[in-house]
């Protein structure tokens, strides 16, 4: 996934409000900086750990230097911090407004956060891959700190003492003497409006005072009483409600609608053809759903199949164009192999499944087109809609405004591209356009199918001698990119084509994120057999490759142990160097009460570990199973995990995100698979693709985190999703004896195996 | 048609067709934020309500057949300033990751203690079956629905 997929430094304009007058700075291209700057063009990738070299600047300051870019103080002395990450539910508002509060010694309540706006903020591409407090968490916090010791610097020239002798308070830079100046004071005429440094001076864990801490979350009071907390909640003067008819199928094609009949309908604004595109405007929202219902009935379309039988997925995929990329090879030959194993594990597509169907509101005005959406990338959203739309770039404007949690890339990207085509329909109204639940289960771009393969084997010592292992994926990333993107774009009656998918092995993984196994081993080779065809439409989902690829290597690690007559977490111990990850795994398993546990019939334990993309969060997950050996049904009992995500800004956060993980990666891995016939897409709605209910969830889930006082930051949100699913599939094998390979592990499948 | 609605206690007079969901009339017409629309289907309770006491799917049923009923939403339930029981128990159990599904939750929740402030996990757990949350925030949903119960005794105590 490209997190930064563009930072060419167009003006973006700051609009710090305070005290009734609007201050306007800017933070432009390095041109015009008063301070010389490093080159503008953002480095080709996210740096990776490890891969840092010489005097590069803390997180997104390397993309956006500029401390004013994130930081602005007004003359009154309000503080308002900018973003280009996104609030997805995962709380990353409460976490990088603690990091600010902390380094700038003010009151979390005092800060105004801005979150990411092409207007606004700095571009901060997705916010995607566990990356928020890396990038943005990392920039903010050393930028704020950068902040607090230039205002500091200048209080000190303004009273004319040592600035060792002051010090920042609760919005004010105090000295010893009493003196005390206010922020707004000091902040005077652009000093923030410089290049960061490389170092900061950083706040020490133990003087915390905001970061570490459970602070609650800013946006849930609202949440919780009715305020207007989503784009879907917006109601702007004159709002006009638009629905879309979507083809029956990827490959239909429009032979006649009755758009004059529906034109007359109550309250029907306009109906919108354009090729196989087709949408109607309404002044009320109700009419606009049975518009598109009437709109619907009365479509002719030609459909063609074309899809692989649903049975034969795993063929299917596998006989699409290959192009093999090495993802890991130690160039060793396994010896004194004495016991191996070896399977092939299978996912099906799976949805992101949002509660609220993607929401979108659009409007055309003074030539510049405003979306308001809950896409996890503002700033890649507008150059596809500026495509989409054949017009520049600044003349798309891109706020994100929260919507239901996505997971990854669902239908957010493709409803803003259809507020901005339906606003160009009726200039000056704004439009809401939302998704029917069918609409969002049937074009949502789903976590990909894979099939992986693993063989490996062990020595006379009970070692791990061999590991082999090869995936058969589709990219994970397939995200806008051109307009191609967006499903209405490749409706048109002139079409935008879909993007090429490439195969690109980095440190940030796809398909083969997690691939590359963490233990230390003798030998190991792992093939990504990379296909750029899609079957079904695909796109980023929680953890991408990592889910199918921790399930089917933490499986095996399962089987190699019990070959190895091992125990299960003695057996990862001895296979893993990392302090870190064995801490993880040493407190979950005491935390379950691993070498305690007594079986019994109708119960099975299950463990593994990973570390998220092998650069990011720790995480080890340890599980109690209950199978019922009549029905076949698999409830998770109880589950205790241990995670180490860095130094910690909100530990509640980090649990909060991680209990998530655990119970949506079960709900995956019991229940979930897309279906299909060879036409179109069957799983419409929540009986045809069942999730997780209350009477799924565990009795308990512990998640224990690992202090880290001084590291970086590490992300949290994505790193359940493997382990949990693998921890699963292992306590199931350890209840019925059978081992599951083929996603989700559905209770006829259990049956079967019991049967077997 | 001309109807009116009695919604958190208060008679409001709308104009709409008859067979609009009560859910459209709440959020647009009404401008109440909180009911949401998840499937229009009855399957997920996104969309919950009360009406009568009971929890229903407010975007399956229409406007037509709640003349004369007593409608409440999250909003009859406090403010941010001065939160509910229901609400404070949610606040202080941090029960939410996006939300979206967190007021219907609340309202079928809310349907059951005021019958039964103090039912058991399983009760709990039976009651809340039609509504569905896809962050995985079950955990601390029944937290706070059991924490509400008990802000609920205090507060008639």
């Amino acid at each position: 996934m490209d997190d930064f997929a563009d930072s060419n430094a167009i003006s973006r304009r700051k609009l710090l409000g305070g005290a009734g007058a609007l201050v306007v700075s800017f933070a432009i291209a390095p041109a015009m900086a008063q301070t010389p700057a490093p080159a503008a063009t953002a480095p080709a990738a996210p740096a990776a750990p490890a891969a840092d070299a010489g005097p590069t600047l803390p997180g997104a300051l390397q993309q956006d230097p500029m401390l004013d870019s994130w930081i602005g103080i007004t003359a009154d002395g309000k503080v308002t911090v900018f973003t280009g990450k996104a609030e997805l539910g995962q709380g990353v508002k409460t976490a990088i407004i603690q990091c600010a509060a902390e380094e700038l010694e003010l009151d979390p309540k005092s800060i105004t956060l801005v979150t990411a706006d092409t207007f606004r903020t700095p571009n901060e591409g997705y916010t995607a891959g566990s990356m928020s407090m890396q990038n943005s968490g990392t920039a903010v916090r050393n930028a704020a700190a950068q902040v607090r010791e230039l205002l500091i610097g200048q209080a000190a020239k303004q009273l004319n003492v040592d600035p060792a002798t002051l010090h920042a308070e609760n919005g004010q830079i105090v000295g010893g003497n009493g003196q005390k100046l206010g922020y707004g004071a000091v902040v005077g005429n652009n000093i923030l409006h410089v290049n960061a440094q490389p170092t900061s001076k950083l706040t020490p864990t133990k003087d915390f005072k905001v970061m570490g801490k459970p602070m609650p979350r800013v946006d849930i009071p609202g949440k919780v009483t009715g305020g207007q907390a989503y784009v879907q909640d917006m109601r702007l003067a004159g709002m006009l409600h638009a629905r879309v008819v979507r083809p029956p199928s990827y490959k239909a094609v429009l032979a006649d609608a009755d758009t004059a009949g529906v034109g007359k309908l109550p309250g029907v604004v306009k109906v919108v053809r354009d090729g196989n595109y087709l949408a109607v405007i309404a002044q009320k929202e109700w009419q606009a759903i049975k518009a598109m219902r009437t709109l619907a009935r009365s479509a002719k379309w030609t459909e063609t199949p074309v899809f692989p039988e649903m049975a034969k997925l795993s063929d299917a995929l596998k006989a699409l164009p290959i192009e093999d990329g090495t993802v890991a090879d130690s160039k060793t030959t396994a010896t004194g192999v004495v016991k191996t194993y070896e399977a092939v594990f299978t996912r099906p597509y799976q949805m992101h499944g949002s509660i609220g169907p993607s929401c979108a509101v659009g409007q055309l005005k003074d030539g510049v087109t405003t979306v308001w959406t809950h896409t996890q990338g503002v700033y890649p959203d507008r150059d596809a809609i500026a495509q989409l739309l054949g017009v520049d770039k600044p003349k798309v404007h891109c706020i994100h405004t929260e919507g239901s949690g996505c997971y990854g890339h669902n239908g957010a990207d493709d409803l803003a591209g259809d507020a901005a085509l339906l606003a160009q329909q009726v200039p000056g109204k704004p439009v809401r356009v939302q998704h029917m639940r069918e609409q969002e289960h049937s074009w949502e771009p789903y976590g990909p199918a894979m099939v992986t393969y693993f063989k490996g084997g062990i020595d006379a010592n009970g070692k791990i001698a061999e590991w082999n292992y090869e995936l058969w994926s589709n990219s994970h990333g397939e995200r806008p990119g051109s307009a191609g993107q967006l499903i209405s774009a490749r409706y048109l009656s002139k079409p935008f084509p879909a993007d090429v998918q490439k195969l690109k092995i980095t440190p940030l993984g796809s398909g083969d994120r997690n691939a590359d196994p963490g233990y230390t081993l003798p030998q190991k080779k792992v093939i990504w057999h990379f296909m750029k065809d899609d079957i079904l439409r695909q796109s980023s989902m929680r953890a991408l490759g990592a889910y199918c690829n921790v399930f089917s290597m933490e499986s095996s690690m399962d089987e190699l142990a019990r070959l190895a007559g091992a125990d299960q977490v003695e057996f990862r111990l001895k296979h893993l160097d990392d302090q870190r990850g064995r801490d993880v795994i040493t407190l979950a398993a005491k935390n379950f009460g691993w070498t305690d546990w007594k079986p019994s019939p109708d119960r099975g334990r299950g463990f593994a570990y990973a570390r998220y993309k092998n650069h990011a969060c720790y995480l080890a997950i340890a599980v109690e199973v209950e199978v019922d050996k009549t029905t076949g049904r698999v409830r998770l009992v109880r589950a205790n995990a241990g995670i180490d995500s860095g130094e910690i800004i909100n530990p509640d956060g980090i649990k909060n995100q991680t209990e998530g993980g655990i119970i949506q990666s079960m709900s995956w891995t019991l229940f979930e698979g897309v279906t299909f016939d060879q036409t179109r897409i069957t799983s419409v709605d929540w009986q045809s693709y069942p999730i997780a209910r209350f009477a799924d969830i565990p009795d308990s889930i512990d998640v224990a985190i690992v202090e880290r006082p001084g590291a970086p930051f590490l992300g949290t949100g994505e790193g359940a999703q493997g382990p949990t699913s693998a921890a699963i599939g292992n306590a199931i094998r350890d209840c019925i004896g059978k081992r599951l390979t083929d996603l989700p592990l559905t209770r006829d499948k259990v049956m079967a195996a019991l049967l077997a | 048609m001309s109807i009116t609605l009695n919604v958190n206690g208060r008679d409001q007079a709308i104009e709409a067709e008859p067979d609009t969901p009560l859910l459209y009339v709440l959020r647009n017409d009404l401008e109440l934020n909180a009911a949401k629309y998840g499937c229009g289907l009855g399957q997920c309770g996104a969309c919950t309500v009360i009406v009568d006491g009971k929890a229903i799917f407010s975007c399956l049923t229409p406007v037509a057949v709640l003349e004369g009923k007593k409608i409440r939403t999250v909003e009859s339930l406090g403010t941010v300033d001065k939160p509910g029981p229901m609400q404070q128990a949610f606040i202080e159990n941090q029960a939410a990751q996006c939300g979206y599904c967190i007021a219907g939750m609340m309202m079928r929740a809310q349907a059951l203690l005021e019958k039964n402030p103090k039912a058991s996990d399983t009760e709990i757990r039976a009651a809340l079956e039609p509504n569905l949350c896809r962050c995985g925030t079950h955990m601390r949903i029944l937290k706070a629905v059991k924490r509400a119960g008990e802000l609920m005794q205090q507060g008639q105590a």
